[in-house]
C-alpha cells in the first residue's frame, strides 16, 4: 500500500508538471493582461513599463523557467491584479470554497440517500415516479437558471434568506475559518449549497435507486427476511450498507467537481471563494492565479482519488490496493 | 420586507434616545472591486472610487466633473509656469496627525517613483516640480505652461508620510500594496476610515469623525459589497440585504421603474462609444470586396468612406432598441456640458441615399465587404451593439461581419495584434474621459500615434493630421480655459467633423438603483460613492 501511494503521488506531480506548461502557454497565447489592466489614458511609455514590471517583454521560455525556479522554492508568483501572492490569495479564499462543498455534500447524502432508497424500494408508487423525475430535473436545469430562481423566490419574494455573500462571524476551528457556526452563517450557505448541491443530489439519489434496486433482489436480503427480520434491519444494515461503495466512490470523485466547478454557483451567490477568483482572473488574464489555482485542484483531485481508494478498500474488504502494472 | 422592518427598530430607537443622531449604517452592492487599497498601485476607476473614502485629494471632482477644492482650500496660477495652493487648515490624518505640505510631497514622491503597479499615476505627476513654501502654502510648477494642472490633481490621493515607519529609501517608500489591504498604512484624511476588506465580499468603512473638508458624511458605517452578477444585485437591492446598487442592467430598468419599493437615478457618464477605422494600411485585413477577396487599396482611408459609414448607422434606433433607451446618441467625444466640446458637432443623421451618393462619389458605388471587431463583456450591451451595427450598414450596402469576442482576448488584438500593430479593421471602443474634458481623449484616440510624445496611445485607427497634432499641442499650452476651450473645440471640429477620425455612436448612461427614501447623485465619472448617496429629504 505504501508504494502505491508513493506511486500516486509521484503521477501527481508529473501531471502538475505537464498541467502547468498547458496553462502558461494556454494564458500567454491568449494575449497581454496590460491592455486590459492599464488605465485607458496611460500613454505608450507607461504601458511598456507595466509590462516590464510584469516579465512579460521577456519571450515564453524565459518566462516559464523563471517560473518554474520559483515554483520550486514554492513560489507561485504574485498576481498581477492584486499584487500579492497568487497561493495566498488562494488559500485565503479556499476555506470558504471548501465550506460550500461541504455543505452541498451533506445535502446531497443526507437527502439523496434516502429519496433514492425509497424510490429503489417502491419502484412502482407515485411518489417514486414523483422522485425520479425530480432528480431528471435536478440534472438537466442550468444551475445560473436555478441559482436565480432561489434567489428570486427565497430572498425577493419570501424574503426569508439573504441573497447573496457570507455570513459576518467568522469562527475558526482548527485553524480553519468557518461561518458555519452561527445561524446567520447557515442562513447565507444555505441557498448556494443547495443550488451547487441540486445535480450532486440527482446522481446520489439515482444511484441510491439503482444500488437498492439490485441489492433487494440479493439472496443475503431474501435470507433476511425470512430471517424474520424486521423491515428497519433489512434496510438500515443490510441494504444499506451495500449500496454505499458506488456512492461513497461517486461522491469522492465529486466532491472535487463541487470545490473545482463552484464557478457558477459562487458567482451568482457573491459567494467570496476561489471559484469566483478564478473567473475574476481569467476575465483579467491574471496568469499566476489561474496557474496556482488549477494546481492546487489537480492536487486535490489526486488526494480525493486516493482517499476514495482507500476507502473503498476499507468498505469493501475484497479490494485490495495494487498498481495495475504498466 | 426587512427594509420595513428597519424602519420599524430605527422607529422604536428614535423614541427611545430622542436626541442624539442615530447611527446610520449602509450597504451598497457594487459590481467591481478595486485591486488594491494602495492609491498609486493602479489607476482604475474602481480604485479611485473607493480609495477615494478614505484618502482625500487637493483638488476633487463633483458629480459633473467640475473642479472643487477640496485638501487644497484654494490654488491659483500665479505665473505661466507656477500654480499656488493653499492647504486648508485643520486636516488631520485618520491616525490623528496634521496634514501638511510634506504629506503632499511625500504622496508626490511615491506616486511618481512608483514601481510595480498596474499602471501609475506617474501620466498626472511627470513634469511637475512641488516646492513648500510653508507648511500650507504649495508651490508646484513646470516647464511649460501647463493649463491642465488642478485636473491633474484630482487623481493624486495624499496618504500620510508617516502612516508606516519613516518609509525606506526605495521608491515605494517600503510600503507594500498588502500593507494597505490589512489597514496597517491605509491612513489618509478623507471623509471615511478603513476597517476591513474582506476579498471577494466585502469593504467596510467608518465615518471619520474629524474629517475637516467640502465632502458631506451622510453614513456612520458604509459596507461595500462586490456583487459582479447583474441579475443578483438586482435581486440583492430588491431582497433588502444592499440599500443602493450600481451598474443597473438596461434590461431591468423598465420593471425597477415600476416598483414603488425603489428608485432609480441615472445621469450620461464621460464614456463615449465609438468606432475606430483603419486609416493608415494600403491593404486592410479585414476589408474585402464583395465576395470576401482582398481589394487593391483601403476605402477606410478616404474620409468620404468614413463619413458614408457614420451616415449609415441610425443611433436613435440604437438607443432606442439596444440600450433600451438608456443612452444619448454621440456626435463627437463628450456630451454637453463637458469642456472643450465642440458647439458645431451633431449627431450624424441618418441617411442611407445620402451615404450612398458619397460612396459612388468616393468610387465605391456597390460598397465593398468589412467585418466590425467588438468586445462582448466590457460596454453596456457591447456585443448587441456591434450586432445592430454590423446589420445597418450590411443593409446599406456593405456586407458587415460581426466578430465579438471576450475582452481579455479582443484588447490586445485590436492594440497590437501579432505584429505589434492593430490587428482589425474596424472596431467597437469607449473611451472615458478621466480628466473630465476633451484634450485627453483628442490626445489618445486621435492625435498622431507617436510613442516618444506619449501621443495616440489608443490611436486605433491610426488617424493622423498634423493640423490636429498643432491645435491640441498649443491647447495644451494655453492656460486661458476660454482660448484653450476653443482650440479643443476646433481640433475636435476637425479631427471628427472633417476627418471622420472616429464614428462616435453614442454615450453611456449609467443607472444606479437605491431603495425608496435614497437618492443617489448620479455622476459621469461613472464612480459609486457613499458620500453622494443621502437620504431622499
Amino acid at each position: 500500500m505504501t508504494v502505491f501511494i508513493i506511486r500516486r503521488l509521484m503521477q501527481a506531480a508529473l501531471v502538475v508538471l505537464i498541467m502547468s506548461f498547458l496553462v502558461f502557454s494556454g494564458v500567454f497565447l491568449v494575449g497581454d493582461p496590460t491592455e486590459i489592466l492599464v488605465a485607458d489614458d496611460a500613454d505608450q511609455a507607461e504601458r511598456a513599463a507595466v509590462i516590464e514590471s510584469l516579465g512579460l517583454d521577456k519571450p515564453f521560455h524565459i518566462q516559464y523557467l523563471r517560473f518554474l525556479t520559483k515554483a520550486a522554492e514554492g513560489d507561485l508568483g504574485e498576481s498581477f491584479v492584486f499584487n500579492e501572492p497568487a497561493l495566498q490569495l488562494i488559500l485565503d479564499r479556499l476555506p470558504a470554497t471548501m465550506e460550500l462543498a461541504i455543505a452541498a455534500l451533506l445535502i446531497s447524502i443526507v437527502f439523496g440517500i434516502p429519496l433514492g432508497v425509497i424510490a429503489g424500494l417502491k419502484p412502482d408508487a407515485v411518489y417514486s415516479k414523483f422522485i425520479m423525475t425530480g432528480s431528471i430535473l435536478g440534472f438537466s436545469l442550468p444551475t445560473f437558471w436555478v441559482g436565480i430562481m432561489l434567489i428570486l423566490l427565497f430572498s425577493v419574494q419570501l424574503g426569508w434568506l439573504p441573497s447573496t455573500g457570507r455570513g459576518d462571524e467568522i469562527h475558526y476551528v482548527f485553524g480553519f475559518p468557518t461561518s458555519l457556526l452561527t445561524l446567520d452563517g447557515w442562513s447565507h450557505v444555505l441557498l448556494p449549497a443547495v443550488n451547487l448541491a441540486l445535480f450532486k443530489l440527482s446522481a446520489v439519489t439515482r444511484l441510491a435507486r439503482a444500488g437498492t434496486r439490485e441489492v433487494v433482489h440479493q439472496d443475503y436480503v431474501k435470507f433476511a427476511r425470512a430471517k424474520g427480520l424486521t423491515d428497519q434491519r433489512v434496510i438500515f444494515v443490510h441494504v444499506l450498507k451495500n449500496i454505499l461503495i458506488p456512492v461513497v466512490t461517486v461522491l469522492g470523485l465529486e466532491f472535487g467537481g463541487l470545490v473545482a466547478f463552484s464557478v457558477v454557483t459562487e458567482t451568482i451567490f457573491a459567494w467570496p471563494g476561489i471559484g469566483k477568483l478564478l473567473i475574476d482572473s481569467i476575465g483579467l488574464l491574471d496568469r499566476p492565479v489561474i496557474v496556482a489555482y488549477l494546481m492546487i485542484i489537480v492536487l486535490l483531485f489526486v488526494f480525493l482519488n486516493l482517499m476514495v481508494d482507500i476507502c473503498y478498500s476499507l468498505l469493501d474488504p475484497r479490494v485490495r490496493l495494487q498498481d495495475i502494472k504498466a | 420586507m426587512s427594509f420595513i422592518r428597519r424602519l420599524g427598530v430605527t422607529a422604536v430607537a428614535m423614541a427611545a434616545l430622542a436626541g442624539p443622531a442615530m447611527a446610520e449604517d449602509i450597504t451598497i452592492g457594487i459590481r467591481s472591486e478595486p485591486s488594491s487599497m494602495d492609491p498609486y498601485f493602479h489607476n482604475l476607476g474602481p480604485n479611485n472610487a473607493m480609495i477615494g473614502h478614505v484618502f482625500a485629494r487637493l483638488v476633487d471632482f463633483d458629480s459633473n466633473q467640475q473642479l472643487f477644492p477640496s485638501i487644497a482650500e484654494s490654488y491659483k496660477a500665479i505665473d505661466d509656469t507656477t500654480w499656488e495652493f493653499k492647504l486648508r487648515q485643520g486636516v488631520k490624518f485618520h491616525d490623528g496627525t496634521d496634514l501638511t505640505v510634506d504629506d503632499v510631497i511625500y504622496s508626490f514622491e511615491r506616486a511618481d517613483g512608483y514601481t510595480g503597479g498596474n499602471s501609475s499615476f506617474r501620466i498626472y505627476t511627470k513634469g511637475k516640480t512641488l516646492t513648500k513654501i510653508d507648511d500650507h502654502t504649495l508651490h508646484i510648477s513646470t516647464e511649460k505652461p501647463y493649463p491642465l494642472m488642478p485636473n491633474d490633481l484630482t487623481t493624486v490621493m495624499i496618504m500620510s508620510s508617516e502612516a508606516k515607519g519613516t518609509g525606506a529609501p526605495d521608491t515605494n517608500k517600503g510600503i507594500e500594496a498588502s500593507d494597505f489591504n490589512d489597514g496597517t498604512a491605509t491612513m489618509g484624511s478623507g471623509p471615511y476610515k478603513f476597517v476591513e476588506w474582506k476579498k471577494g465580499d466585502r469593504i467596510v468603512l467608518e465615518k471619520y469623525e474629524d474629517y475637516v473638508g467640502p465632502l458631506s458624511q451622510p453614513w456612520d458605517k458604509v459596507t461595500f459589497r462586490f456583487i459582479p452578477s447583474e441579475p443578483a444585485r438586482v435581486a440583492a437591492l430588491l431582497a433588502g440585504d444592499v440599500d443602493m446598487i450600481d451598474n443597473v442592467p438596461t434590461s431591468d430598468i423598465a420593471t425597477l421603474q415600476k416598483n414603488k419599493d425603489v428608485s432609480l437615478s441615472d445621469g450620461v457618464s464621460n464614456r463615449v462609444i465609438y468606432l475606430h477605422l483603419d486609416q493608415w494600411r494600403d491593404n486592410s485585413p479585414f476589408v474585402t470586396d464583395k465576395d470576401g477577396n482582398p481589394l487593391d487599396k483601403n476605402p477606410l482611408k478616404d474620409a468620404r468612406v468614413r463619413k458614408a459609414i457614420s451616415m449609415m448607422i441610425n443611433r436613435p434606433a440604437i438607443v432606442e432598441r439596444v440600450m433600451e433607451g438608456v443612452a444619448l446618441p454621440a456626435g463627437q467625444l463628450l456630451p454637453d456640458g463637458f469642456f472643450g466640446r465642440s458647439p458645431n458637432l451633431k449627431p450624424e443623421k441618418y441617411d442611407v441615399a445620402g451615404a450612398k451618393k458619397l460612396l459612388a462619389e468616393a468610387g465605391y458605388p456597390d460598397g465593398f465587404g468589412l467585418t466590425i471587431h467588438g468586445p462582448n463583456d466590457r460596454y453596456i450591451n457591447d456585443a448587441k451593439i456591434a450586432e445592430a451595427i454590423g446589420q445597418l450598414l450590411s443593409a446599406a450596402g456593405i456586407p458587415t461581419k460581426v466578430v465579438t469576442m471576450p475582452k481579455n482576448v479582443y484588447f490586445s488584438r485590436a492594440s497590437k495584434g501579432a505584429d505589434g500593430k492593430p490587428e482589425f479593421s474596424f472596431v467597437l471602443v469607449g473611451w472615458g474621459s478621466g480628466t473630465g474634458e476633451a484634450s485627453s481623449p483628442l490626445k489618445s484616440l486621435l492625435a498622431t500615434h507617436d510613442p516618444d510624445k506619449g501621443w495616440g496611445a489608443s490611436n486605433r485607427g491610426r488617424h493622423t493630421d498634423p493640423k490636429v497634432d498643432a491645435l491640441i499641442g498649443e491647447a495644451l499650452a494655453t492656460v486661458d480655459d476660454a482660448k484653450r476651450g476653443q482650440l479643443l473645440a476646433e481640433a475636435t471640429d476637425i479631427a471628427i467633423g472633417e476627418n471622420q477620425g472616429i464614428i462616435p455612436l453614442h454615450y453611456q448612461v449609467n443607472t444606479w438603483a437605491t431603495r425608496a427614501g435614497l437618492t443617489y447623485n448620479s455622476r459621469t465619472d461613472e464612480r459609486t460613492l457613499a458620500y453622494d448617496l443621502k437620504p431622499a429629504n
